[in-house]
């Protein structure tokens, strides 16, 4: 007879193609979720489903916000790579993010009447060092005192978003904003550019491009990327080889920071176009979402974006078509993690029924 | 038969690629202490595992008070009158000592009850315990009474210890022999797995001697003394030296003085004032049963470690003590861990790959922090053709290889670059016999072209066979070096059993 409840046992080989599938099992897997809960709050799920994931996407400006929503996504989860694949869980992309608004949306407010062509970059490599400090305090702390990273890391999004808040009420509101907490809107030279007239994708999917491109690089053909991946597979081998771990913690996170940081920034001076409470819909945490769905690899993380982002859409469609909530873009993004941490588990372990006497 | 508790009859056990337990035959008489002596890898924990129900036999019957015994799981085992302490222990170390007991017991007790049970097993079993206290508060030797308590709660007919003593002071070792004496007066029979030949001799009354899997002997300790005993649990070691050592120079290039280090941890030794020199082209072999400072000793030799507390290692007249690996290699030594899956190797990337783990001066593997892929494409297929690894090529994953391919490629990586020293720990531990004689061969070439080796090995006839000079770790103390093809067998053996005459 065998027992009631599988236990979970080590699976001793396991399979490179179904490591493949693993993200696209989970989608799949989500939509049939999704639609038994749209079925459950009484929609038609066919409907419920083209209102949240085809209709959205099916103009070219719907194209285009998917772009903008994918950009600081894609970004910051490439980010996150650099972290996650030495095995440090930065969880606090979402503070970077609001650091590197506040560095280069400050030099933003600072030059508000200047129009000049340095502004834009010197904007960006500000966001970018605010992003990298701000990470690099829970990788000193971790490197220093031995702190877990995850809980430094998220407690840090929280001190950043009262700074942002502080700044925003208190001495960089907009004097003529009529006490609305926000701040003096950036100079035309302070925007990212438009890539195309009357559509909101801008530069910053370029920078994201390029900068998804040179992670690549570091990954797949320098020693630094070699040893981030080994220290992340084998502490132990990564000592053996004379790695200097500590280094590599301080680089994860301060890379991780600064491409979070560039990410905040050109949400404030792409879309935004100034500095306010509410800069970001949790990108930072759900760049964690779209960096595992993409498989911590740069092309998965293109397409990851473009799915999470989609999610994102969707829920304002249903808000506004369905009349429901738009947190159901939450839940969706909680199904994919959800089922695919879950189809990860199944990869390395299987299930069996143990015989009983 | 009456005063016999357990029979156990024709134990066979095989793993892939080792026959742990070969027809296995011994019985246990009741009311007594049996030791199962024998090196690492003789097979004792396989069998104890089988008895515990952690690992089925592939053939053979048990019989516990003539009746057959065969269990699946340590529950059943427990129920049926077998406890086991375990030489790690199993313990909550934010729970309090009460608390893991409560968790550790099969049946459901409350605490009145426990406490009531408890002073009765503490005073007549010399095993004091403060009920309240949090594990983290106790001292290994606290820890392995808690275990015991709890064992005893289940009031076993027989219970098996594992290397009791391996992480006890010589003050505790004394109170457990006490307590004990005490269970087995009170008509329990131990079974106590030791490679520590004092300790067979002072508390056991009948020893069984294993050794690769099989029964050498079964005996009473009465006329035995630690030399007969090593001598069995060693066997007849071969004193076939095919090696030459007349390149031997008196140049000394490595120089171990001093070296201590404290770990503070029950899993760790200490290191205890280790010196040792080696000279130009010397194959220097330290024997010792595992467990004795070997890895930490080797954490130091490859600078994976430098956070000693006095000491020093002197090479070509350089103070390196507070090298790191990276810088070790620089200056041409080089190092091949125990472990070869993450650690001297990492599973999970390409031969290739792997190759990037030990980068030497000459080495042409980088430029500008840019990988050259050809260069350690060119070196990796040299390794596998020079010691001819089998593998389909040098993309394939270091987990895809057998324990001996794999080790011949970390072996070939790390000799490829000709180093003036190679430091390496059990070279061929766990692979098969052709592999094993391969890398025996190019460690002797290797020396004769004037590399200083330093072996770490646990497997004596390894060293017998390749070493010029040997010395043994106990208890991470270093003895004094004996030539190796002078050196008696017994001599080693009272050694390794930590008995120094």
């Amino acid at each position: 007879m065998n027992s009631l409840f599988p236990s979970i046992v080590f699976r001793s080989q396991s399979s490179g193609l179904m490591n493949f599938f693993v993200p696209i099992i989970s989608i799949i897997l989500t939509l049939i979720t999704g639609s038994i809960i749209f079925v459950l709050l009484g929609f038609d799920p066919v409907y419920a489903l083209y209102t949240f994931f085809i209709s959205p996407i099916s103009s070219t400006y719907g194209i285009s916000e998917l772009f903008v929503k994918a950009t600081p996504l894609a970004l910051i989860a490439i980010g996150l790579s650099f972290c996650f694949k030495n095995n440090i869980y930065n969880i606090g992309a979402e503070g970077q993010l609001t650091m590197g608004a506040i560095f280069g949306g400050g030099i933003g407010i600072l030059f508000h009447d200047t129009n000049a062509f340095w502004l834009l970059p010197f904007m960006i490599f500000a966001g970018a060092i605010g992003g990298a400090l701000w990470g690099l305090i829970p990788a000193i702390l971790k490197t220093k005192f031995n702190t877990n990273e995850i809980l430094t890391s998220l407690m840090l999004v929280y001190v950043a978003l009262f700074i942002l808040d502080y700044l925003v009420v208190g001495p960089w509101k907009d004097p003529f904003g009529y006490s609305f907490p926000k701040s003096r809107p950036f100079s035309e030279s302070g925007r990212m550019p438009l890539l195309f007239d009357g559509l909101r994708v801008h530069f910053g999917l370029i920078i994201t491009l390029f900068l998804i491109f040179v992670s690549w690089f570091i990954f797949s053909k320098t020693i630094f990327g070699f040893q981030l991946k080994v220290s992340g597979y084998s502490p132990k081998a990564a000592r053996y080889a004379g790695f200097n771990q500590t280094t590599l913690v301080l680089f994860a996170f301060a890379i991780c920071g600064a491409f979070a940081g560039i990410a905040g920034l050109a949400e404030v001076s792409g879309p935004i176009g100034l500095l306010y409470r509410d800069i970001s819909p949790n990108y930072g945490f759900t760049a964690i979402i779209v960096a595992f769905l993409g498989r911590l690899h740069p092309i998965g993380i293109i397409f990851a974006s473009l799915v999470i982002a989609l999610t994102y859409l969707g829920a304002e469609d249903a808000q506004l078509f369905l009349q429901i909530p738009s947190a159901v873009g939450f839940i969706f993004q909680g199904l994919v993690l959800f089922y695919l941490l879950g189809a990860e588990l199944l990869i390395n372990y299987k299930l069996t029924y143990k015989k009983l006497l | 038969m009456s005063d016999t508790i357990l029979n156990i009859e024709n134990i066979t056990k095989s793993f892939p690629r080792v026959m742990a337990n070969k027809k296995v035959t011994f019985d246990i008489k009741k009311n007594a202490v049996h030791a199962i002596l024998g090196e690492n890898g003789a097979g004792k924990s396989t069998l104890v595992k089988i008895l515990y129900g952690l690992l089925e036999p592939d053939e053979g019957n048990i019989k516990l008070n003539n009746k057959d015994f065969k269990v699946n799981s340590p529950a059943e085992a427990r129920k049926q009158g077998i406890g086991m302490v375990f030489q790690h222990f199993s313990l909550f170390d934010s729970l309090s000592v009460k608390e893991n007991l409560i968790l550790g017991i099969d049946e459901k007790m409350s605490y009145s009850d426990l406490e009531n049970k408890l002073q009765n097993i503490s005073s007549r079993y010399n095993l004091p315990l403060d009920l309240d206290a949090p594990i983290t508060a106790l001292s290994a030797g606290e820890k392995q009474r808690v275990e015991i308590v709890r064992i005893l709660l289940q009031d076993p007919q027989i219970l098996i210890m594992d290397e009791p003593t391996s992480v006890l002071t010589p003050q505790e070792v004394e109170s457990l022999f006490v307590t004990l004496n005490a269970l087995v007066k009170e008509g329990r029979t131990i079974l106590y797995i030791t490679h520590k030949l004092e300790e067979v001799i002072s508390i056991c009354d009948t020893v069984t001697i294993m050794r690769s899997g099989e029964i050498i002997d079964t005996s009473s300790t009465s006329n035995q003394t630690a030399k007969t005993l090593a001598t069995k649990m060693l066997g007849q070691k071969l004193d076939d030296l095919k090696t030459n050592y007349g390149h031997i120079n008196d140049e000394v290039n490595f120089e171990v003085k001093n070296i201590s280090c404290d770990f503070n941890d029950p899993f760790l030794t200490d290191l205890k004032n280790i010196s040792f020199q080696v000279r130009v082209g010397e194959i220097y072999g330290i024997a010792g049963v595992a467990g004795n400072g070997q890895s930490e000793l080797m954490d130091i030799l490859t600078g994976e470690n430098i956070n000693i507390k006095s000491g020093s290692i002197t090479f070509d007249s350089k103070k390196i003590e507070k090298y790191g690996p990276q810088k070790r290699r620089d200056l041409s030594i080089s190092f091949v861990p125990e472990n070869r899956l993450g650690h001297s190797a990492v599973p999970e990337l390409s031969l290739s790959e792997n190759i990037l783990l030990s980068q030497f001066p000459e080495n042409n593997f980088i430029k500008n922090g840019i990988i050259l892929k050809n260069n350690v494409d060119d070196f990796a297929n040299n390794v596998i053709n020079d010691f001819k690894v089998i593998t389909p090529g040098n993309d394939a994953k270091a987990s895809s290889l057998s324990g001996g391919n794999l080790q011949k490629y970390v072996i070939g990586r790390e000799i490829s670059s000709k180093p003036k020293i190679l430091i390496i720990s059990h070279p061929t531990w766990g692979i098969d016999a052709g592999a094993e004689h391969s890398i025996r061969e190019s460690l002797i070439e290797l020396s004769q072209n004037g590399t200083s080796i330093i072996v770490i090995s646990q497997d004596l006839d390894e060293l017998i066979e390749i070493t010029h000079k040997i010395s043994v770790i106990y208890d991470g103390n270093l003895s004094k070096p004996f030539k190796t093809s002078e050196v008696e067998i017994e001599k080693l053996g009272l050694l390794m059993g930590g008995k120094n005459e």
